[in-house]
C-alpha cells in the first residue's frame, strides 16, 4: 500500500532537549492511527515534522511522497488547529470558506458542519461557541479540503461525552471512505474507539508499534510494591526494581502473584498494587526488552 | 493565486470591521487634530488648508500603517492560530497581501472624516483628478512605513510594538512637518526633514493635490526608506520564521 507520511531516522532537537531520537515510521493509505504518550514525549514535535512546520534536525519526514515544506504537497492534508486560537470575530460558515479557499477540492459547507453537529451554527460568531463546539469546529477544518489524510492533535480533550461520539462518528466516516488518520491522544480509550493501530511514544523515541490489542494488554499491567527481604520465584513477572528496601515487580496478573506469594510462605509487609501509567508500563518493557538482549 | 489574496483579504477586513477598534483609532486622530489644528489656523487660506488636509490624511495612514499593522502582526504571532495558517497550503504571499490591502482600506476609510472636515469647515479646495492622485499618492507614500510596521510586528512582541511604534510615529510626523508645516519648524529641523520618510510622502501628497513640486531630496530619501525598510521587515520576517518554524 502506498506510504502516505515517512519519518525515517527522524531526530529533533531543541536547543539541549532531544524532543524526538532517530523515530522512524510509515503511515500507508488508509490507516487510522493513534499516537500515543504522555505530555512531552514527542507527539506535538512529530505532527509538527508532518504537517511542515518544523524541519527535522537530522532525518528525513516526507508526507504524500514530497516534502512537508511544500504547499502544494499539503494540499492533500489536514490539521486541526488549537480551539483555543480560533478568530473569535469571524463567523463559522466564514471561517470555513476561508480555509477551503486554500484547497482544490472543497467539502460542501453544509455537509462538512452537519458531519461534526454544527448545522445550524454556520451563522453564529465564533466567539459565542462553547468550548466543545469550538473543539469540534476545529477537527472539522481538517476536512474542509477534502483531504487525504488528516492529523488530529487531542481531538477530544475535554469534549463530553455526547460531543465526543459526534467526533468520533465524523473521524469514522472519513475513514470508512478511505481517508487515513494519525490522531494523538493521551488517552488509551479515546485511541481504542478509533485506531487499529497504535504507535506509542516516550522519551522522543517510539516504544510501540502495535495493534489496539497487543498495546492494551501491556497497558494492563500492575505494579506491586511490598517491602520483603528475599522473594521467591514468582509466576508473570515483567520486571522487578528494589528502591529504598521496597521491591516493585511490574506484572500483568496481580491476583495470581499475591497467591503465589502468600502460598510461598515469604515474609513480606506493606502489599500494595496499582496501576501503571503508560509510560512506566512501556519504559518496563523496553528497559526488559534492552538488558535481556 | 488571486483568489488566496482574495480569501486573506476577505477574513482580515472581516476582523477590522468586527472589531472596529484599530478602525475608530485610525479614523479618530487626524480627524480630531484637523479640527484642532487645521480649522482655527489655516482653515481661512486655500493653499495652506489644501496642504494641511493632505497632511492629516498621511497621519491617519502613517498610523494605520505604523501602529495597526505592527500591533495587529505581533498579535498574531502570539496566537496557536498563526502556526494552523502556516499548514494550510499557501506561502506567506497571501497573507502579506491581505494585510497590505486591508491596511489600505483602513488608510481610505481614516481620510474619509478629514475630507469631510476640509470640505465643510475650511477653503482647502481640489479638482476631481487630483483627488484621486492626491489617494494614490497617499496609498503610495504610505509603503514604507507599512514595511516598517511589519518589521516591528516581526520583531517586537506584541506589548513593546504598541510602545515602540507610538515612539517611532510621533517624531517622524513631526520631523516630515505633517503637524506643522516644514517652514516654520526649528532651523536643525528642517535641514533634517528631508531625511525622513514622512517627508518624502508629504511631498508626495502635497505636489498631488496642489501641483506643486515636490522636493527632489525628499522623494529620493522615501525611495531609499523604502527599499530599507522592505529589506528589514524581510530580514525580521525570516528571523521569526527560523526561531519558530525551523
Amino acid at each position: 500500500m502506498t506510504v502516505l507520511a515517512r519519518a525515517a531516522q527522524v531526530s529533533r532537537r531543541y536547543g539541549d532537549v532531544l524532543a524526538l531520537d532517530r523515530v522512524s515510521l510509515d503511515i500507508r493509505a488508509g490507516e487510522l492511527v493513534g499516537l500515543l504518550g504522555p505530555n512531552g514525549a514527542g507527539k506535538s514535535t512529530l505532527i509538527n515534522l508532518f504537517v511542515g512546520l518544523r524541519r527535522p534536525t537530522s532525518g528525513t519526514v516526507e508526507l504524500l511522497g514530497g516534502s512537508p515544506q511544500d504547499p502544494l504537497v499539503r494540499q492533500g492534508i489536514g490539521v486541526t488547529p488549537q480551539e483555543t486560537g480560533l478568530p473569535e470575530a469571524l463567523r463559522v460558515g466564514e471561517i470555513v470558506d476561508f480555509v477551503s479557499a486554500h484547497y482544490p477540492r472543497r467539502a460542501d459547507k453544509g455537509e462538512l458542519l452537519a458531519r461534526f453537529g454544527l448545522q445550524d451554527l454556520a451563522r453564529r460568531q465564533i466567539g459565542g461557541l462553547s468550548g466543545g463546539q469550538r473543539r469540534r469546529l476545529a477537527v472539522a477544518l481538517a476536512f474542509a479540503g477534502e483531504p487525504r489524510m488528516v492529523f488530529l492533535d487531542e481531538p477530544t480533550t475535554g469534549l463530553d461525552v455526547e460531543a465526543r461520539r459526534a467526533l468520533w462518528d465524523g473521524v469514522r466516516s472519513f475513514h470508512e471512505q478511505g481517508g487515513t488518520i494519525l490522531l494523538t491522544s493521551h488517552y488509551l480509550e479515546e485511541i481504542e474507539a478509533l485506531a487499529r493501530r497504535v504507535i506509542v511514544v516516550g522519551h522522543g523515541r517510539v516504544l510501540a508499534d502495535d495493534t489496539v490489542t497487543a498495546i492494551r494488554d501491556v497497558v494492563g499491567t500492575r505494579r506491586v510494591s511490598l517491602t520483603a527481604a528475599e522473594l521467591p520465584e514468582l509466576p508473570g513477572v515483567l520486571s522487578s526494581e528494589r528502591e529504598d528496601g521496597r521491591i516493585h515487580l511490574l506484572t500483568a496478573d496481580p491476583d495470581r502473584l499475591v497467591v503465589e506469594l502468600v502460598r510461598s510462605g515469604t515474609p513480606f509487609s506493606g502489599l500494595e498494587i496499582r496501576p501503571t501509567t503508560l509510560e512506566e508500563a512501556f519504559l518496563a518493557i523496553t528497559s526488559k526488552e534492552t538488558a535481556d538482549v | 493565486m488571486s483568489s488566496l489574496v482574495l480569501a486573506h483579504t476577505r477574513y482580515q477586513l472581516l476582523e477590522q470591521i468586527r472589531v472596529p477598534l484599530g478602525l475608530v483609532a485610525s479614523a479618530f486622530f487626524p480627524a480630531a487634530s484637523m479640527l484642532a489644528f487645521v480649522v482655527p489656523f489655516a482653515g481661512d487660506d486655500p493653499a495652506g488648508a489644501t496642504r494641511a488636509t493632505g497632511s492629516m490624511m498621511l497621519i491617519g495612514a502613517m498610523s494605520a500603517a505604523l501602529m495597526g499593522l505592527s500591533i495587529s502582526v505581533a498579535q498574531d504571532r502570539e496566537q496557536p492560530w498563526n502556526p494552523y495558517l502556516r499548514t494550510l497550503p499557501a506561502g506567506p504571499f497571501p497573507r502579506f497581501a491581505g494585510r497590505i490591502l486591508t491596511t489600505m482600506a483602513v488608510m481610505l476609510v481614516a481620510a474619509v472624516p478629514v475630507l469631510v472636515i476640509a470640505a465643510l469647515l475650511t477653503k482647502a479646495s481640489v479638482t476631481a483628478p487630483r483627488l484621486a492622485l492626491g489617494m494614490a499618492a497617499l496609498l503610495a507614500g504610505s509603503l514604507p512605513f507599512m514595511l516598517i510596521g511589519l518589521f516591528l510586528g516581526f520583531l517586537l512582541p506584541s506589548k513593546a510594538a504598541i510602545g515602540v511604534s507610538q515612539v517611532v510615529f510621533f517624531p517622524i510626523a513631526i520631523v516630515g512637518g505633517l503637524f506643522m508645516p516644514p517652514q516654520v519648524m526649528p532651523e536643525f529641523l528642517q535641514a533634517l526633514s528631508p531625511y525622513a520618510p514622512s517627508r518624502g510622502a508629504a511631498e508626495l501628497v502635497w505636489s498631488a493635490a496642489t501641483g506643486a513640486t515636490p522636493g527632489t531630496t525628499g522623494i529620493v530619501m522615501l525611495v531609499v526608506w523604502t527599499v530599507a525598510a522592505a529589506l528589514a521587515a524581510a530580514w525580521a520576517y525570516r528571523r521569526d520564521e527560523g526561531r519558530r518554524f525551523s
